[in-house]
């Protein structure tokens, strides 16, 4: 069952391209549908809480499931799992990539890419902005913690820190009245 | 010492790293190429495009190549640099387990706790606010030249607009990856 566990995620570690996101549904199919491991109502709880908790959503995921089936050790082989081939990957790109860095058609082509990375960080402000139901009461909120981490140097993670810690402020404050 | 500021460094990230991989990169290059200096901020932006074209999550993808570039930049070898990239996917994976294992627990009961619903509410647009500033930290001379270099500068913002609405457009990051190396390998 534990190696079951293993190759199913190294499977969709493996074989998923563009991020936590599209690693989902890969999960879901593999774990609900195939193996019949978890029930589809729960698995879609486990995304929601998966989605809400800090850090890589397909490793809570992962995390998650390995607890349900066999506790601490279902959990440490299904991340492991998932998170073993983008490992893999990375590494042997990486350690390739300083050789070729400075060959002209891999300068010229990083030179095109730059700017297009660029872009594909901005399209999720939009995205994001408009999940998260900002309107021009809230509109402050976003532009101010990017000047702040952009301009005078802040630490996004202060800012995460502080948003968590003003929530609590703001409904101590309506208990009381 | 290195490896112990790395472990530090993504382990906060990891704790903190609500909001999904485009809010965690926003941590990652304040703490890498902001805060540590460990690796220039082309090499950044190259370390997003090539986590973006690989399998997996993207905070997995650059977690491990930072790690990795980080031991390489101060002079280890590959070995060391290899080590590199292991403290820094293990301490980003390692908040996840004692977080999920709580959440797991206490789930039915956080959902409709108020000041976790408050906090969330505060959140959400911050987080917004995150990707904006990796974003705008990514918009230097370094990756668009400048404009003393009119040509340069005139195609990167060119592949700059048009990349930006095809992605609004819902075309595939990698689709768009490779259309733009393509374009730089003839522009160039």
């Amino acid at each position: 069952m534990l190696w079951q566990l293993f190759t199913s995620f190294l499977k969709i570690g493996a074989f998923t391209i563009g991020g936590g996101y599209a690693m989902i549904p890969l999960i879901q199919d593999e774990v609900v549908t195939r193996r019949g491991w978890i029930e589809e109502s729960e698995f879609l709880d486990m995304i929601a809480i998966a989605q809400s908790a800090p850090g890589v959503i397909a490793i809570n995921t992962s995390i998650f499931v390995g607890y349900k089936l066999r506790g601490l050790p279902g959990a440490i082989v299904a991340s492991l799992g998932s998170a073993l081939p983008s490992f893999v990957i990375i590494l042997v790109i990486a350690s390739c990539f300083t050789q070729f860095k400075d060959n002209s058609i891999v300068a010229r082509a990083f030179m095109g890419i730059r700017p297009t990375v660029v872009a594909l960080i901005v399209a999720p402000v939009w995205r994001m902005g408009k999940t998260a139901g900002i309107n021009w009461k809230t509109l402050w909120i976003p532009i101010v913690t990017a000047l702040l981490i952009w301009r005078c140097g802040v630490s996004p993670i202060l800012c995460v820190a502080v948003a968590l810690l003003v929530g609590v402020i703001i409904e101590k404050i309506k208990k009381q009245d | 010492m290195l490896y112990l500021q790395l472990f530090i460094s993504f382990f906060t990230i990891g704790l903190f790293g609500f909001g999904g991989g485009y809010a965690m990169l926003s941590m990652i290059q304040n703490e890498v190429v902001v805060k540590h200096a460990w690796i220039d901020v082309t090499t950044f932006t190259d370390i997003v495009a090539i986590s973006q074209m690989t399998p997996g999550p993207i905070g997995i993808n650059s977690a491990t190549y930072c790690g990795y570039s980080a031991a390489l930049n101060a002079g280890y070898g590959h070995g060391m640099a290899v080590l590199g990239s292991i403290t820094a996917t293990l301490a980003l994976i390692l908040p996840s387990f004692i977080i999920m294992l709580i959440f797991c627990k206490l789930y039915t009961r956080l959902s409709d706790n108020r000041y976790m619903t408050s906090s969330f509410t505060v959140l959400r647009p911050v987080v917004v606010g995150l990707i904006a500033s990796a974003a705008l930290l990514l918009m230097n001379s370094e990756n668009f030249s400048t404009p003393d270099d009119t040509y340069r500068f005139g195609v990167s913002i060119a592949l700059f607009g048009c990349a930006l609405i095809a992605s609004l457009r819902k075309v595939h990051p990698i689709l768009l990856i490779v259309i733009a190396a393509i374009a730089g390998i003839v522009i160039f």
